[in-house]
């Protein structure tokens, strides 16, 4: 058994680690915040001239033709850092659905320029509250027009193409290519301003469906594949919260002795690091699953999405926990993790709809 | 990422399963082991039967040195071993403390002819080993203990008394720690011995353990005597020692116990919430969701430590992660289950209880799971210091000779 990443990709993940510690500092970060700007473009396109978002897209589309562990091992160090760039939405939404999804035509014209960096892509699926469910999905497509509304958007507002889910003239269940130039789109204020997110008003907006087949299985594949990847931005986050935990209640005294020599602190400290361990490692399970295209996929993806999400509410809570008051602050950096841990865990659903999925795969596979 | 054996591994495997099949009853379709009642004569030599077979088609002690008949074989065969024993139905309970973690020691410090004495009769199953650390005083600061030796002649006198001794009822010999010097900090002031539990003043008295069982014992010492040359370590090095014991403690990967999430799903199905099965209850299915992903976690944390295993790397103490989050599970798995049978939930009777009584069991048996071996509160204070890195505890009795250090009265 070998169930652990490459040295190559530990090389990778250890550069791209020593990079976004210089480049994707939370300064950067706070200008996304402080509202001085949507996202970081200079960023950007540093990640994309380092091969990173086209790291599972195959070589003869312009990928780095990394593979998908590959990508894993970069969204942990994305993930480690609270970086305000549309990573996410690019690689592991837009560029998937078009892998997933379309024609070979499709995927010649958009996925090189996605590589590149030079296109910014986004899921377009949320019509305001609720989790996934194809019977909650207004929009529809007519001669190659689409109507509806859509929000949130993560990356909504920046990016140049969309994906978006809406019924085809037979009323199913489809993803669409629109691209966003001339798109009414509205910025939306959310509880992570270090991302954009957006309201799309579409009013016979040109698009073109993605591929000939559709239905929600489609859908339901896309946000499997893409729960896998968010999981290890998810255990990167969790990582650098406790690592941040720790140095601070190293650091800090109160009454007389280090806060962290506290078994209150300790013991917490230690059941995020419990939390943190079981969301890795059903995350290199998720990554075995993807590049080895398992049918295992979606139960890999349903496990690894519910503990990674809980292991990144609690790591980031409880940092700030530790922190004191002055983890309440503005200004010191533990609520950009806090934040950045709710948006990931809402974007593709919430926790109640991934367990719920999880137990129906559980089930589907005891019939088996 | 594979997780496929390495040739060498999967031919082990082959000859594993073989021996296996040949010898054993597969587990599949037969009801489910409970360990709620201890070892009696009857499973005592179905024990031995075992352990000797097993000894003697070599798969005992794979590890150990050849020349005590082990296969020098590295830690990962031991855990390949272990998985493909996990689909049969073999007696269990009487060798994991001698083989898993007497033996060790005595092999890291006892004298060549000893081992040669005493080294294969345990592997064979002929004689069994038991632990005699814990005291009333001295059980999570188990250098807080009281049992005195002192030296007359060649030989060490021991009075006072060791509890919570797993199978000391059934045990050949024992591996002891007791004070030789009270007058220094109380690290400094252990030694460390084996000895025949049949020696005149060895007295043992089961405790009735609250799941019912009588496995683990009292053992009281009056005017024992130790010969000198049973002495493991040098006079006052007896923690160091007891570190050996306690490090083979940590390396064993214990199996996963039952009732696990799969059996909960499966009662599940069969019991009703609100005229439905309870796994169509939203609130279950959450709970299912949150034991499968704990569950799943800890299989993939497993295989991590494997593939560090058949690197040749030693698990370090981020290894406590799998007790610590195992007992909990298997304790709360137990109570969920049982509150879902609603008021029947409280019957034992494995003729009438749900799923043969598992849930039951488990509910009376997994606290154990949470003290014995390293608490809950020790092993996260383990994770908190030795791999996260933070401050030890203040410690009151540090460098204190022993007898001054403050003790409370229970
Ligand atoms: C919204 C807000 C309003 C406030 N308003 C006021 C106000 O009006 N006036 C005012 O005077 N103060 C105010 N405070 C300050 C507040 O009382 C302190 O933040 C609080 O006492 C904690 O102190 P600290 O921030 O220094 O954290 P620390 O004391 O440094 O604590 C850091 C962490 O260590 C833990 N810790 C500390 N000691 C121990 C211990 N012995 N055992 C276990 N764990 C320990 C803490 O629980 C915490 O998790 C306010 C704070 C907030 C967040
Ligand atoms: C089924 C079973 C089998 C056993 N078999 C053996 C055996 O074969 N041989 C043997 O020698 N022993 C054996 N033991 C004993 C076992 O090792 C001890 O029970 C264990 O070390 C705890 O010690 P204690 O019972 O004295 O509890 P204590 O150490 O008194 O602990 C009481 C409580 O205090 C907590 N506590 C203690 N110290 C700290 C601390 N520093 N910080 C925070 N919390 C703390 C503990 O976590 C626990 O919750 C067995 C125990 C059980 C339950």
């Amino acid at each position: 058994m070998n169930f652990d990443f490459s040295d190559d990709l530990k090389q990778l993940r250890d550069e791209a680690r020593r990079f976004l510690s210089e480049q994707a500092t939370p300064a950067v970060a706070r200008r996304a915040l402080d509202g001085q700007e949507r996202y970081d473009a200079t960023l950007w396109k540093a990640i994309a001239e380092m091969g990173w978002i086209g790291a599972a897209i195959p070589e003869e589309y312009g990928g780095a033709g990394l593979g998908y562990e590959g990508l894993c091992v970069l969204a942990e160090e994305i993930g480690r850092t609270v970086a305000p760039v549309p990573f996410a939405s690019t690689a592991y939404l837009a560029a998937e659905a078009i892998l997933l999804a379309g024609t070979e035509a499709q995927k010649r014209e958009w996925l090189p320029r996605i590589a590149d960096g030079s296109v910014i892509g986004c899921f377009a699926l949320s019509e305001g509250t609720g989790n996934p469910d194809p019977r909650s999905i207004r929009a529809r497509a007519v001669g190659g027009k689409l109507s509806g509304v859509k929000y949130p958007v993560t990356d909504g507002g920046i990016a140049d193409v969309a994906i978006v889910v809406a019924h085809d003239e037979a009323g199913e269940i489809a993803l669409y290519l629109l691209p966003l130039k001339g798109v009414a789109r509205t910025d939306l204020k959310t509880i992570d301003p270090t991302h954009n997110h957006a309201r799309f008003d579409l009013d016979a907006a040109g698009a073109e469906k993605l591929g000939a087949a559709g239905g929600w299985d489609q859908v339901q594949r896309l946000l499997d594949r893409a729960a896998i990847l968010f999981a290890f931005e998810q255990v990167g986050g969790s990582d650098a919260c406790l690592q941040m935990a720790r140095s601070y209640a190293q650091e800090r005294y109160a009454f007389g002795r280090p806060i962290g020599s506290f078994q209150a602190i300790k013991h917490k400290l230690a059941d995020v690091y419990v939390a943190l361990e079981l969301a890795r490692s059903n995350a290199y399970f998720g990554a075995w699953a993807l590049a080895a295209d398992a049918s295992d996929l979606p139960l890999a993806a349903a496990t690894v999405r519910v503990s990674a999400t809980e292991a990144y509410h609690l790591a980031s809570k409880e940092n700030i926990q530790t922190h004191g008051g002055i983890g309440f602050t503005w200004q010191v950096d533990c609520h950009l993790f806090y934040r950045r841990a709710k948006h990931l865990g809402t974007t593709l659903g919430g926790a109640p709809f991934w367990k719920d999925r999880l137990v129906s795969l559980i089930e589907t596979r005891n019939a088996a | 990422m594979d997780f496929n054996d390495t040739p060498e591994e999967a031919t082990f495997r082959a000859e594993v399963r073989s021996f296996l099949q040949a010898n054993a009853q597969p587990k599949a379709g037969t009801r489910p082991v409970l360990r709620q009642s201890g070892i009696d004569a009857e499973g005592v030599r179905r024990c031995k039967e075992w352990q000797a077979k097993k000894a003697d088609a070599g798969f005992a002690g794979l590890t150990w040195p050849k020349r005590f008949g082990g296969r020098e074989a590295s830690p990962i065969m031991q855990v390949i071993y272990n998985q493909e024993e996990d689909n049969y139905v073999v007696p269990k309970g009487l060798y994991e403390i001698g083989l898993g973690m007497c033996i060790p020691t005595m092999m890291a410090y006892a004298k060549p002819e000893q081992l040669e004495r005493y080294v294969k009769p345990a592997l064979r199953g002929e004689e069994v080993w038991c632990q005699l650390f814990s005291e009333p005083a001295g059980g999570s600061d188990l250098a807080a203990l009281r049992t005195r030796a002192e030296k007359d002649g060649d030989d060490w006198v021991i009075n006072g008394q060791k509890i919570w001794t797993s199978g000391a009822h059934l045990s050949d010999f024992g591996i002891i720690v007791v004070r030789t010097d009270p007058n220094v900090p109380k690290h400094e002031g252990l030694t460390f011995f084996f000895l025949d539990m049949k020696s005149p003043g060895i007295e043992i008295r089961p405790i009735h353990q609250m799941s019912g069982a009588r496995h683990f014992n009292e053992v009281f010492f009056t005017d024992v005597r130790v010969p000198d040359a049973q002495r493991l370590g040098a006079v006052g090095q007896g923690w160091k020692v007891s570190l050996t014991t306690l490090m083979n403690e940590r390396l064993a990967v214990g199996d996963v116990q039952r009732p696990d999430v799969d059996d909960l799903v499966e009662l599940a199905r069969t019991v009703t919430v609100d005229g439905q099965p309870a796994i169509r209850n939203g609130a279950v299915r959450e709970r299912i969701a949150e034991w499968y992903a704990r569950s799943q976690g800890l299989k993939f944390t497993r295989f991590r430590t494997i593939t560090a295993l058949s690197r040749g790397e030693t698990p370090g103490p981020e290894n406590s992660i799998h007790k610590l989050v195992n007992a909990s599970k298997l304790q709360d798995i137990a109570s969920y289950g049982i509150d879902l049978m609603g008021e029947a939930g409280i019957l034992v009777d494995d003729e009438v209880a749900e799923a043969y009584g598992m849930f039951q069991a488990a509910l009376l048996s997994s606290p154990s799971s949470r003290i014995a071996g390293g608490s809950d509160e020790i092993l996260r204070n383990i994770i908190a210091e030795r791999v996260l890195g933070l401050p030890g505890d203040i410690r009151v009795d540090k460098n204190v000779p022993f007898n001054k250090v403050p003790s409370g009265s229970r």
